[in-house]
């Protein structure tokens, strides 16, 4: 069988790959396309590692077929921040120590990213169940869910001092 | 896993004709949720994967004089942004809502939790007590059945070879209707029902049930829909005793299994109260429309 010829965008920029058919996008993102940034944790939805936007929808890449990603948008931790210009959520998870191994730091900060652009004030709670897919073995949460207020406050500022990045 | 073929087609008649070729293993793909995790563990094999999300009919929410006709690859988080059918279906999101994480439910639909057919799938229950058909497309034409007649086993259900679930249909709601459903389960969130109870009813302007449909999940090898629990309801206030003879009546058509997750005594005894709340949410709902 011949593999899939398939033309996407990640994070703005188009792509064009060959795939197996049963082939996950994870997969094709981090060994084709070599955005190592998306962690493979469980491969079956149950961890979040893998956590990506799908054409404005928050999905498990594990859980999409990367054939089915022709003419979609997706976006991934590689199109969140630099180095020399980390996003709000990256500059607060670093202060706070909302990571240890970093295995689900990805995947987390896209998740909370989503919740933040739909809801810029969310509650604990809110935070919480949002991000119940999202696994972290290290923190406890507690620190992931500070870092993820503080962000949303940072953002809110942000925006009422007319700043929209 | 050798030589699998990949196909999205456009139309439900090229669909029906891939699915319905004899010679070829297929499997439908929309939300993939269940589909990948079966594929990558070789639980099945298929030859060909078809993708349905490029059928326009199986896809977006439609309503016509309050019935609502939900295409089958709409995820379910579509269905959480319709603040209409929110409104209307309560207990339907309620199901639907548990149906993984946000991640899981930006792919998942109603329709494939429904076709995975494990007992204990959550949006199925509020699905069946809403009195829901869905609409099937196959080589030999259309049908409309019932949710809870899809469903005959775990992970058997009653849809032929090269058959589709094109659209789930949830009836207009009279006035004084409520719906709810309640599950228990180990943790509050991503986790599976140890027992889940959904009831749908409807009141007359002076407080009197009218009409209930009552379905209970995980505590039999399929959904039950349960006469006896409508009939404790109907033609009350939803007072204490009815509820009483609702949980009873719950417990009695309860036939579940002891696994990991609660013994069997454990589940008969906890339908009874899940039942008998759901129902009570269902009816304050009611009283609020």
């Amino acid at each position: 069988m011949a593999k899939a010829h398939v033309t996407t965008t990640v994070n703005g920029d188009e792509y064009e790959f060959l795939c197996e058919p049963q082939q996950s996008l994870v997969n094709v993102l981090r060994d084709e396309l070599r955005l190592s940034g998306t962690k493979e944790g469980c491969s079956t939805g149950d961890c979040g590692a893998c956590s990506v936007m799908m054409d404005d929808r928050l999905v498990c890449s594990c859980l999409v077929l990367a054939v089915e990603t022709e003419g979609k948008h997706i976006e991934t931790i590689e199109g969140m921040g630099t180095a020399e210009n980390l996003h709000p959520l990256q500059r607060r998870f670093l202060e706070i120590n909302g990571l240890q191994c970093g295995i689900c730091t990805p995947g987390i900060l896209v998740a909370a990213k989503a919740l933040l652009k739909k809801n810029p004030n969310p509650t604990e709670t809110e935070i919480r169940f949002w991000l119940a897919g999202n696994l972290c073995r290290c923190t406890g949460y507690d620190k992931i869910i500070r870092s993820v207020q503080a962000a949303a406050e940072d953002l809110r500022k942000d925006k009422s001092n007319g700043n929209h990045s | 896993m050798d030589q699998v073929r990949y196909e999205a087609p456009e139309t439900l008649d090229a669909a029906i004709a891939l699915l319905s070729d004899d010679t070829t293993a297929s499997t439908i793909f929309a939300g993939g949720t269940d589909v990948m995790v079966q594929l990558h563990s070789d639980l099945i094999e298929p030859e060909v994967i078809v993708n349905v999300k490029n059928i326009p009919d199986l896809i977006g929410i439609e309503e016509i004089g309050g019935v609502y006709t939900i295409g089958a690859a709409t995820p379910v988080a579509e269905l959480q942004e319709h603040k209409e059918f929110c409104e209307a279906w309560p207990g339907v999101i309620e199901g639907a809502e548990l149906i993984g994480s946000v991640q899981v439910k930006g792919r998942s639909t109603i329709v494939g939790n429904l076709c995975n057919a494990s007992p204990a799938a959550d949006s199925v229950p509020p699905s069946i007590a809403a009195g829901a058909t869905v609409n099937i497309v196959g080589p030999n034409g259309k049908r409309k059945v019932a949710v809870e007649d899809i469903v005959t086993g775990p992970r058997q259900t009653s849809l032929k070879k090269g058959e589709i679930i094109v659209s789930t249909t949830f009836p207009a709601r009279p006035p004084h209707s409520g719906d709810a459903y309640l599950r228990l389960t180990p943790r509050t969130e991503m986790d599976i029902a140890i027992v889940g109870a959904a009831v749908n009813l409807t009141l007359d302007d002076l407080g009197i049930c009218t009409t209930a449909r009552v379905s209970l999940g995980a505590v039999a090898p399929k959904f039950l829909l349960v006469e006896e629990c409508a009939n404790a309801l109907i033609g009350t206030r939803v007072d204490k005793n009815a509820l009483y003879a609702l949980g009873k009546a719950a417990s009695d058509a309860a036939d579940p299994i002891s696994d990991k997750r609660g013994t069997r005594d454990y589940r008969v005894k906890t339908i009874a109260v899940m039942t008998l709340r759901a129902a009570e949410r269902a009816v304050k709902r009611a009283r609020e429309n």
